[in-house]
């Protein structure tokens, strides 16, 4: 971009410091941020003009390949969007397929799949605040976080056999059933978590955590609304959205009192990871209530799942979920022979991403690192940053790690 | 002179993680390798991030489209002698994703392999096996 230029800005020229070219072509991977995206970021200097966002490299076809196999091929293929929030993909997904079949799952089911669910978010939650204190240089709290993210993780394995890719949901209800043993565990490990967590907020709300993110990346109201932001990110801004709230799916219905809906009015990076933090409290809550009320009963329907997914009539559902990140949209049509005729699939972070673009405008480069990741995107390989100074249009690009290097520098000036 | 640089990198491996398309399960893991529990930096391992700088390519992921040409450029940026560890089912064998046009790999059919550790994901201890068995057998 040409911008005029008096004499004086030559000068200023002369004293910035240039940046050498450097090109790497994947981002030096920080591995829990995910889903590629490469962010074309403009400079003026120090301060941040515009931004731009590339997507893509990812695509795997799933929506595609979904068409082309039975129901129960897909339910696991779908678990495989997301290694994070794979539960709630497929509980939204097989919540439509109830929904056109007309199957209402035991109440033991529903409640499991909703333990599960606020586990899932619990152990979200833990890893983004996590890569939250990473970014803003603070290593033993990372290291902290993803211990007593361990503990989850363990929960996970006892009841369902896996850490990440659980595979709980099955035609009509769940696959595998909570021993009373199990519950006790949950119960005693919940109480450690939430030990932790407590811990982990006192950290959060001291004086250097805060100082060094208040302010940032503010999204304000009006622009939340208007971006149609979803979850943790909107909450942050004030928007009063949850779907668990909004439109109860599982067994959100019994267990409305159990929890509220966390709002915090700055929508800077703080408040966004306040939020997250006080979630994880309330979804420990919503799993203890579970333990309390689970009913007793089967956990699934006796029949066969194929032969459950045959008698399934042609017909299209909407569904929705609070995941970790946010609402998840699931579009499904059903062909009547077992297969599907169409899936769509909006996640959280695509709603999410561009409000990037009005946090970042104004901020410093080194405080990027920050503010993406405190809208727990699912970015990985390529947030490598692409930088355009303004004053000549030339395009350089920067790595993540160095930007971290000046995020470090710019703190150990304070 | 080969021989010491080799003996060198046993104690030390430093590794370059890549991400060909993967669900973010492996990911995770291969982090979670490096927290507290697993402690992968035991053995003088160390995340870098630059493929110049590697000794170990984990790659993790079907290769998607996109990705195709710049797996092939990171794998020829990392010094020789290098390790490529394969993490995960579908960036060994292309499993659940099979069948999508916008995948191209396997990874084993684009550049060569020294050790798959499958499973989906593969647990941490899987993953700091597969690097520790790779190093060994190639550097020694």
């Amino acid at each position: 971009m040409v911008v005029e230029r008096g004499v004086e800005k030559e000068r200023e020229k002369e004293v910035e410091v240039e940046y050498t070219r450097l090109r790497i072509p994947f981002g030096p991977v920080h591995p829990a941020l995910k889903e590629p995206v490469s962010l074309r970021v403009a400079v003026r200097g120090e301060e941040v003009v515009d931004v731009d966002m590339v997507l893509g490299h990812v695509h795997r076809g799933i929506e595609s390949l979904a068409e082309s196999r039975n129901i129960v091929q897909t339910l696991y293929l779908i678990e495989r969007i997301c290694g994070i929030c794979s539960h709630s993909h497929t509980t939204c997904f097989i919540q439509a397929i109830e929904d056109i079949s007309g199957i209402t799952p035991p109440d033991r089911a529903l409640y499991l799949r909703t333990l599960i669910f606020e586990m899932e978010r619990l152990h979200s939650h833990l890893l983004l605040l996590g890569v939250m204190a990473y970014e803003i240089g603070f290593d033993t709290l990372f290291m902290f976080m993803w211990h007593v993210r361990e503990r989850v993780l363990d929960l996970f394995e006892k009841i369902t056999g896996n850490r990440i890719h659980h595979a709980m949901n099955t035609i009509g209800g769940v696959r595998w059933d909570l021993t009373p043993e199990m519950a006790e565990e949950v119960n005693a490990q919940m109480r450690e978590i939430e030990k932790s967590i407590r811990y982990i907020r006192d950290v959060f709300t001291d004086g250097t955590v805060e100082k060094r993110i208040c302010g940032l990346g503010v999204l304000g109201y009006g622009e939340a609304v208007k971006l149609c932001v979803v979850g943790p990110t909107a909450r942050g801004s004030g928007v009063n959205i949850d779907v668990r709230k909004d439109h109860p799916y599982a067994a959100y219905d019994d267990l409305e009192g159990e929890f509220s809906v966390i709002v915090e009015r700055g929508g800077d990076v703080y408040a966004r990871t306040e939020t997250r933090i006080l979630e994880a409290l309330e979804s420990i809550n919503v799993a203890r209530a579970i333990l309390d009320r689970l009913p007793s009963g089967p956990i699934r329907p006796e029949e066969n799942v194929f032969r459950l997914m045959r008698k399934i009539p042609e017909g299209e559902s909407v569904l929705l979920v609070e995941a970790p990140r946010g609402e998840l949209l699931h579009f499904v049509k059903t062909d009547g022979k077992g297969g599907l005729k169409r899936l769509k699939v909006r996640t959280p972070t695509f709603s999410n991403l561009l409000s990037l673009k009005p946090m970042l405008v104004g901020c410093e480069i080194a405080d990027i690192p920050a503010i993406v990741a405190s809208i727990d995107p699912c970015l990985s390989c390529t947030n490598r940053l692409t930088i355009i100074d303004q004053e000549s249009g030339e395009s350089k690009s920067i790595d993540v790690d160095r930007l971290r290097r000046m995020v470090r520098r710019k703190w150990m000036r304070r | 002179m080969f021989r010491v640089i080799s003996d060198s990198r046993v104690k030390s491996p430093w590794l370059f993680h890549l991400n060909t398309g993967s669900c973010n399960g492996c990911d995770i893991e291969i982090v979670a390798a490096f927290t507290p529990r697993y402690d992968l930096e035991r053995f003088g391992c160390l995340p870098v991030g630059s493929p110049r700088h590697a000794d170990v390519l984990l790659i993790t992921g079907p290769v998607t489209r996109q990705m195709l040409p710049r797996l092939i450029r990171v794998y020829e940026q990392i010094p020789e002698p290098k390790v490529v560890v394969v993490v995960g089912t579908c960036a060994s064998s292309g499993s659940p994703f099979l069948g999508s046009e916008m995948i191209e790999g396997p990874v084993d059919r684009i550049i060569p392999v020294d050790i798959y550790v499958i499973g989906c994901p593969p647990r941490p201890e899987a993953i700091v096996k597969g690097i520790v068995t790779a190093v060994m057998r190639k550097f020694r």
